[in-house]
């Protein structure tokens, strides 16, 4: 059987790895971004400078051949799925067993005017960085579209180079349909702190061309114009499947995929960023843009393409970002917009950059969610707490087991335990003792 | 489609000096000048002045540099710029700091009277710094005077350059005034104040770095020092037991319950250096399995030579003056020969008890070559000989010096910090770092805790590891990491942009702590009930 997967990045990775480590399958990997496999994720580093395009090879380039994953730098132009044929674009018709899609996403455009003009782009690809890089020579300003997670670290990474940066956030506060409020006004203050010039419920209106066909300015929904080499496109992203668009693949806004990651066609799997669940599990979205979550279809595809039916189960909803120096974490439903029998223990520290929530439903008073901001909490106990629905006064009690901080850090905990007691007149008796061998026992383990 | 540009990227202009660095930079560097002026031969005027004056600019110098540097951003993880820059990326200004460092280290090892040393009166550069000598202890300075006075110097200044880089991490800083501290007071101050309290005898055993242990301090069994201790009265006869003790009881027992690391990273002079003048380059390690392998081969012969090296000169002066010594040969070879056997055989337990490890064949290599140890001075022993090892016994302390302790630790370990990275000599020649590493590695608490899926693989841990070790091959599969060479700087944890590394301790799993967690949601038993 040979198994190929369209797209290098970490979905369709992993689910060579696992195929390899469960199979004999021969397996080829075909991506025209770049010969090998690399974190997404850290774009930004090698802009800023941490880090070279080298570091952030997670795999040696040894580790392909000696676990026999064929890798081809081709451009996959279109699919014969009756025939089974990849037509590409520069090693000729390729004919798989199984595929699996992985064409991860692409920028957002809504319409702008000037939206195509040079200067103007998103932040996916190493070929956007590429773009980023050439317009940073000389650059008197750049505009940030989109007040997201890219969003932020595309203001981060001109700032590093000490390049001007408007942040032109559509929303009343930067992320707030994520963030709770007090979460989003702390990240604003973080972002004017660096002296990025934030500013919020302002849209973009119009994309200036100089005359070359190169943007110069943009136009703001405040009738403001502000002088700019480049444009920062981070309103979201979509799948990349216009090419498949007139095919008998079955798409939406992404391909259509079962909980076994099967497409409408037989042995066509979707997974990472291009998939888009038919019944995604409660409280999800239908295609979901993260590392994690296309990790884990990586996985669970390789299962299903080997006959090991598993359905893909997201598991309690985590993610975790930085927003220039404040660390973020997320366990479980928090939301910018909370329904109304949630409520929360907010906990802020005095400087104003490290918090620490903890949601619950009022109703049941049990844990729904936990929020960090400039504080790191352990996965496992969280997720444990939220799994076993466990009663807020529990999780108050136990706080410490989830405490990450490194050593010698200032513990919050008590302080966390006290406002939850004051809030709510109940006072915490023994609270748990912070030690790796109670985390463990606690886990199980 | 494919991508060219990316492999080279290089910003459009370099992050320019403001004022105030500008000044720093040149009153540093006109210290730096007056240090060189002088061992040029140009005689100063006023030789005292002109030293301390010397001094403070550097230190000065350095101190309000990186004020400037980082205070006057917010507190955070300030690495931008580092594959850019010259001196932090292998660029011209690299390679002449490499040369010059590493040029400095081959005369004052080898060459001394190039610095000025002299038998009756010194010039240049050790005249230079006469006056502290003077001032301290009455007498002319050495190389190895001006070495501690600099190499204090640069501890001190670029540790706190590094308080400032990290003040928002707070084991960086507690771990980062540790080493100061233990270089300013252990390694210079005291043994240098015992010894202008007691000229006639202290040189002999307090000349040197208090800090220092067995097997980095690879002279502490030698027939002098030995001796010397012996005779050194009250204080003499402590820090034989000190050192002793050291050794065989505290180091083990600290090691147990937090890692190498008490060592490497809160006391030791060499990881002191390497932690803050050498902080500019700790991305610059070889992260590949090949160097890894070479690091294995490496240290674990260094430290095969070190015990090979002290068993043969013990044996030698025991064998020599019998009279001198309250041990005698036979007891010794009888007791270096349970010692080897009993360490093998613990190591093959220990090793075998470990749930996960990489390489099977190592603990019948490891052990095997203890064991020919043994065997080997066990033959000589009862042959006859007068030499342990075949060899003139004192040859491998000769060897030893020279190649380990002159020629890697300090020519290479300093010298190549700008090309290979600040922790050379911890990586692949520091016996000391060897022994607790296996400790470490098999009977210690410590580990660093993967915090479940939240790894994004990026690679921030491994680059700025100084040690070496892939981090984030552990942490993208959510295992601990648990490695002999982890010298628990902290820095993988805080370079982290998702808060997934965490160093720590714990007894309960301590067999168990490698075993691989599933950095996934998926078990093999849900896959087998479905299937």
């Amino acid at each position: 059987m040979h198994v190929y997967i369209i797209g290098n990045g970490i979905s369709g990775v992993t689910a060579a790895r696992f195929l390899r480590k469960n199979s004999d399958c021969e397996i080829t990997i075909l991506s025209s971004e770049t010969d090998h496999f690399y974190s997404r994720t850290a774009l930004m580093y090698i802009y800023m400078g941490h880090m070279g395009f080298e570091q952030t090879k997670p795999y040696e380039d040894y580790f392909w051949k000696k676990n026999r994953i064929n890798l081809i730098n081709t451009h996959v132009n279109k699919i014969d799925f009756d025939t089974k044929i990849l037509k590409t674009s520069s090693k000729g018709d390729l004919s798989y067993d199984k595929l699996v899609l992985a064409l991860g996403s692409s920028s957002n455009k809504f319409g702008w005017p000037g939206q195509d003009l040079k200067g103007v782009g998103g932040l996916y690809a190493i070929q956007d960085l590429e773009r980023i890089e050439e317009y940073s020579k000389g650059l008197n300003r750049a505009v940030i579209v989109g007040g997201g997670l890219i969003g932020i670290e595309m203001a981060e990474m001109f700032h590093s180079r000490h390049i001007p940066v408007t942040f032109l956030v559509r929303e009343k506060n930067y992320w707030d349909i994520v963030l709770p409020a007090e979460e989003s006004a702390m990240v604003n203050r973080e972002i004017r702190r660096n002296g990025i010039d934030l500013q919020l419920e302002t849209e973009l209106v119009e994309i200036v061309d100089d005359g070359d066909g190169q943007c110069c300015a943009v136009k703001t929904s405040k009738d403001d114009t502000i002088e700019c080499g480049f444009v920062g496109l981070t309103a979201g992203v979509h799948p990349n499947v216009k090419f498949l668009n007139e095919s008998a693949l079955e798409i939406d806004r992404g391909i259509k995929v079962n909980r076994y990651l099967e497409t409408n066609i037989d042995d066509v799997y979707a997974v990472g960023d291009c998939a888009e669940q038919r019944e995604p599990a409660v409280g999800r979205r239908p295609i979901e843009a993260l590392w994690y979550t296309g990790k884990m279809m990586g996985e669970t595809v390789a299962y299903n393409i080997l006959d090991q039916k598993i359905a893909y189960d997201p598991g309690i909803w985590f993610n975790s970002a930085k927003f220039i120096d404040i660390e973020y974490q997320v366990y479980g439903e928090v939301s910018g917009r909370p329904p109304d029998h949630h409520d929360s223990i907010y906990w802020e520290h005095e400087d104003g950059n490290k918090s620490i929530r903890l949601v619950y439903n009022k109703n049941t008073e049990k844990i729904v969610g936990l929020n960090l901001m400039g504080v790191r909490f352990r996965h496992e106990v969280c997720e444990k707490w939220l799994a076993e629905e466990t009663d807020l006064h529990t999780v108050v009690q136990q706080l410490n087991l989830a405490d990450f901080d490194p050593e010698f850090y200032k513990s919050y905990i008590a302080d966390v335990q006290a406002l939850y007691t004051s809030s709510t007149g109940k006072p915490i008796e023994k609270p748990v003792k912070k030690t790796l061998k109670r985390v463990l026992a606690f886990l199980g383990k | 489609m494919s991508s060219t540009l990316y492999t080279s990227f290089t910003p459009e202009k370099p992050p320019l000096l403001d004022a105030v660095q500008k000044v720093t930079l040149a009153l540093g560097s006109l210290g730096l000048l007056l240090m060189l002026i002088s061992w040029a031969g140009v005689s100063l005027p006023s030789k005292a002045l002109m030293f301390y004056t010397s001094m403070g600019l550097i230190f000065f110098g350095v101190i309000v540099y990186s004020w400037r540097t980082y205070m006057i951003q917010p507190a955070g993880i300030k690495n931008n710029g580092n594959f850019f820059s010259s001196i932090s990326h292998r660029g011209v200004l690299a390679w002449i700091s490499a040369i010059l460092i590493t040029g400095f280290y081959v005369v004052l090892y080898l060459k001394a009277e190039y610095l000025g040393l002299g038998d009756t009166e010194n010039s240049g550069l050790v005249a230079f710094f006469d006056p502290l000598s003077q001032l301290m202890h009455s007498k002319k300075a050495s190389q190895w005077f001006v070495y501690g006075v600099l190499y204090t110097l640069a501890i001190v200044a670029f540790g706190i350059k590094f308080i400032f880089k990290y003040r928002h991490n707070r084991y960086e800083i507690i771990r980062t005034i540790s080493v100061m501290f233990f270089q300013l007071f252990f390694a210079f101050l005291i043994p240098e104040i015992l010894e202008m309290l007691h000229p006639e005898t202290a040189t002999n055993y307090f000349g040197k770095d208090m800090k220092n242990m067995w097997p980095l301090d690879y002279d502490f069994f030698d027939s002098w020092h030995i001796q010397n201790l012996s005779k050194g009265g009250l204080m003499g006869s402590f820090f034989l037991i000190l050192g002793l003790l050291m050794i065989f009881v505290i180091s083990p027992i600290l090691t147990y319950k937090f890692g190498k690391r008490w060592y490497c990273s809160f006391v030791c002079g060499c990881g002191g250096l390497a932690e803050t003048a050498g902080d500019p380059f700790r991305h610059l390690s070889d992260k590949s399995m090949k160097a890894w392998k070479v690091e294995r081969w490496m240290i674990h012969t260094v430290l095969l030579f070190s015990f090979v090296m002290t068993i043969a000169i013990i044996y030698g002066y025991l064998g020599n003056e019998p009279d001198r010594y309250l041990l005698s040969r036979s007891t010794f070879t009888w007791l270096a020969l349970i010692g080897l056997i009993g360490l093998s055989a613990v190591y093959f337990i220990l090793q075998t008890k470990n749930v996960e490890d990489g390489s099977k064949n190592s603990k019948y290599i490891i052990s095997g070559v203890v064991v020919l140890a043994a065997l080997i001075l066990l033959f000589n022993y009862l042959a006859g000989s007068g030499n342990a090892y075949f060899l003139q016994n004192y040859g491998f302390r000769q060897a030893y010096g020279l190649w380990v302790g002159a020629v890697f630790s300090g020519i290479i370990g300093v010298g190549f910090y700008p090309i290979m990275g600040s922790r050379v000599w911890c990586r692949f020649g520091c016996p000391m770092a060897a022994l607790l590493g296996i400790q470490q590695k098999l009977l210690s608490k410590f580990r660093i805790t993967t915090n479940g899926s939240q790894c994004i693989s990026c690679g921030n841990c491994s680059t700025y590891c100084e040690m070496g070790i892939d981090v984030r091959a552990y942490a993208q599969k959510g295992q601990n990491i648990v490695r002999a060479s982890c010298v628990g700087c902290g820095v993988c944890s805080a370079v982290c942009p998702r808060g997934v590394l965490k160093l720590e301790n714990g007894s309960s799993d301590i067999f168990s702590k490698t075993a691989e967690q599933k950095a996934i949601h998926i078990t093999e038993d849900q896959v087998r009930m479905l299937s």
